[in-house]
């Protein structure tokens, strides 16, 4: 194993995640402070700007992957009928809304005043979120983002969401009580602005060699960007993060002992495996630098309207990189390979995530024809350990590891 | 006599298998043996063996390259590399005109793309069960009570081809002997197994895109049924090397030539340059 030097703002997120986390579940019985849960896609800006508490099912049920107590918590919401092949963020979630048990200081997530779901990210969340509404017998907010199948976003599914989240001020400011000031709107969207620029700023900064921290990093101080985007904590956070790593890369510190192979990530992360991961593409001097996963949570739309904010709002969530056709994927994933001078991309093709699976193999096709960029496959599940196996994956990326070394160096095989 | 030799060790999940080299890149002696549950024990059978037909001690071997599940547990290795490059390496070595390599081993299947200068293009492996691969067949073989080296004569001689649809080894055990109850006949219960792989690895081939020349390497290539139906799903011709098992042991054998090769040269140059 490479000797690593840890990044010294982790220990500053754990505490920023564990207070928020900590007020969230103070405020389960507070009859003052609601809750709402909300899809990962979803304007949490509206929340913040309400004083609503967000949970992310999503981000607590990776919580549970890496926690490795997902496959038990699947297993209950398997017993009561929901099918193995539903999106296993799904099963975790709603297996553990039924019995209580989730990884929130050994428990499952504060209850839900009311539900806030955007389609922005897959079709499974309409059916998963509608259950809930079911189980806890709250409102549901619906936000319908169409799905864009060109590069360029149709200016009508723009008006459409902005009416959307227009009603949705108003709707969130019904169940709260306490109509959402404009003031107080604007001023939030600045600060998911600034943080979600930051976040952005700090990804693009492993465009450095050596990369100051890696994809799997990435994943893990990804939790405030999803999470407090639209909140001053989360800007703090990532001011703190973004010093550290423009100090790393002063200082040439790199995650490896030598940093050989670039490589990019596509699609959610392996919770339950990241340490596998990590330490196989370490044992072949390969750094993962850029994920198209965390670079989800910074989409800006291409020509929005900043004297607009709401307008500019509206055009961002539809902007996601899945909810975009192949077109607009093949343009990002290669302008990711040429910005971070990618050796080859590693595709998690995702059994929970048919969203952003699907697709995957013509895109493969197209960056190793088209572009010359190896591209491996690997297949699992982002939080169902039953879809994995160390040796067959572990061979699979030694063997994707010899041909890129090969295509480096013809003279190594 | 060569003054050096080079080995190649193929330690996969069903069988080891060894090929020695010489200095010249003749293959002067192979060895195929069931691997059991001793890796070790039968990485070490295989390599005595290729040595003693040849005749010569462990001092002349310059350098050992392993490959298949077992490469890493092998002792006194220079290196382990993957099936994947070894099968392509091996193949290339065979016919130089290859562009894909379909190998199905005892556990899993690739497809393989080739570069036209041999290097590993595109590569596809099964997913996580074993269905469609050796060992799939071995266990066929054992509900019908016949011998697993009967079945690919079986296969091609019988006119009738029973419909298979599932490759897992498990429901297809139970299909099989639903079959039989049925009335069918064994030899077209084999030729419909046979065509369930074919079919399989169709899928596999077809995600890496199908190129001709195409070579069936691994111990499955050694069953004609599943080859014929293979050939027939691909509409290709396959090219079955005569020993298709020992491609990967070859492929890592030629590896660890060309290091040998050139680590000579460049000492060569270092001497001169004294």
């Amino acid at each position: 194993m490479s000797q690593r030097v840890s990044i010294r703002s982790t220990a500053k997120m754990k505490e920023l995640m564990g207070f928020y986390y900590m007020m969230a579940k103070a405020a389960e019985n507070d009859p003052n402070q609601k809750i709402a849960w909300i899809t990962s896609g979803g304007p949490v800006e509206i929340l913040h700007a309400g004083g609503v508490i967000p949970i992310y099912p999503e981000n607590v049920a990776a919580m549970a992957g890496t926690l490795k107590i997902s496959d038990e918590i699947c297993a209950i919401a398997e017993e009561q009928g929901f099918s193995r092949d539903l999106c296993s963020y799904a099963r975790t979630d709603i297996g553990s809304a039924l019995s209580g048990k989730g990884p929130i200081m050994g428990t499952a997530s504060p209850k839900p005043d009311f539900l806030v779901c955007c389609n922005n990210i897959c079709g499974t969340v309409t059916k998963w979120y509608e259950e809930l509404q079911r189980i806890f017998n709250v409102p549901l907010i619906f936000i319908d983002a169409p799905f864009q199948y060109g590069i360029k976003d149709r200016p009508e599914a723009i008006d459409y969401m902005e009416a959307q989240l227009r009603r949705m001020i108003d709707q969130v400011g019904e169940i709260t009580g306490n109509p959402i000031s404009w003031d107080k709107f604007m001023e939030t969207l600045d600060l998911a602005d600034r943080a979600v620029k930051l976040w952005r700023e700090i990804q693009d900064l492993l465009q450095h060699k050596p990369a100051p921290m890696n994809s799997f990093d990435t994943f893990i101080h990804l939790a405030p960007i999803v999470t407090l985007r639209g909140t001053q904590g989360c800007i703090e956070y990532y001011e703190t993060l973004k010093a550290e790593m423009l100090e790393r890369i002063e200082q040439g510190i790199g995650t490896l002992e030598k940093e050989e192979y670039r490589l990019g990530w596509d699609n959610l992360a392996i919770w339950y495996k990241i340490k596998f991961l990590s330490e196989r593409f370490s044992q072949h001097n390969a750094a993962l630098v850029v994920s198209t996963y965390t670079r989800s949570f910074c989409y800006q739309a291409e020509d929005r309207d900043i004297s607009n904010p709401l307008r500019a709002m509206s055009a961002d969530y539809l902007a996601g990189y899945i909810n975009h056709g192949l077109d607009f994927r093949e343009r990002e994933l290669y302008q990711m390979v040429k910005d971070f001078s990618l050796d080859g991309l590693v595709m998690h093709s995702n059994r929970s995530c048919r969203a952003y699976s699907f697709g995957q193999y013509e895109l493969a096709r197209t960056m190793e024809d088209k572009y010359g960029v190896p591209v491996l496959l690997i297949e699992a599940d982002q939080n169902d350990t039953r879809m994995w196996s160390d040796e067959q994956v572990g061979n699979r990326i030694d063997a994707f590891m010899e041909r890129v070394a090969s295509k480096r160096n013809k003279n190594i095989a | 006599m060569s003054e050096y030799f080079v080995i190649g060790l193929d330690i996969g999940s069903a069988t080891a298998k060894a090929v020695l080299v010489d200095n010249e890149g003749k293959v002067c002696a192979y060895a195929v043996r069931p691997t059991g549950g001793r890796l070790v024990q039968s990485a070490e059978d295989v390599k005595r063996e290729v040595l003693s037909q040849v005749g010569v001690t462990e001092e002349l071997v310059k350098t050992i390259i392993t490959t298949g599940y077992g490469r890493d547990i092998v002792q006194n290795k220079t290196k382990s590399l993957t099936e994947i490059t070894c099968h392509a390496k091996g193949a290339y070595i065979t016919n130089p005109g290859i562009r894909f390599v379909i190998d199905i081993g005892g556990q899993d299947s690739k497809a393989i793309l080739l570069e036209p200068d041999g290097q590993v293009g595109r590569f596809e492996m099964n997913d996580k069960c074993a269905a469609g691969t050796g060992r799939f067949l071995e266990v066929m073989a054992r509900t019908l009570g016949i011998h697993l080296d009967e079945m690919g004569d079986m296969s091609v001689r019988s006119e009738k081809c029973s419909k298979i649809s599932s490759t897992c080894t498990v429901f297809a055990e139970s299909e099989v002997i639903s079959l039989l109850a049925q009335g069918e006949e064994i030899p077209s219960v084999v030729s419909g197994l046979c065509r369930a792989i074919a079919e399989r690895v169709y899928g596999l081939a077809s995600r890496v895109g199908i190129t001709a020349p195409i070579m069936m390497t691994g111990g499955v290539a050694k069953n004609k049924g599943v080859v014929n139906w293979l050939s027939k799903t691909l509409k290709q011709e396959l090219i079955v090397p005569e020993e298709p098992q020992i491609i990967g042991a070859l492929g890592a054998s030629m590896i660890g030539l060309e290091w040998v090769r050139k680590n000579n040269q460049t000492m060569n140059k270092i001497t001169q340059n004294i």
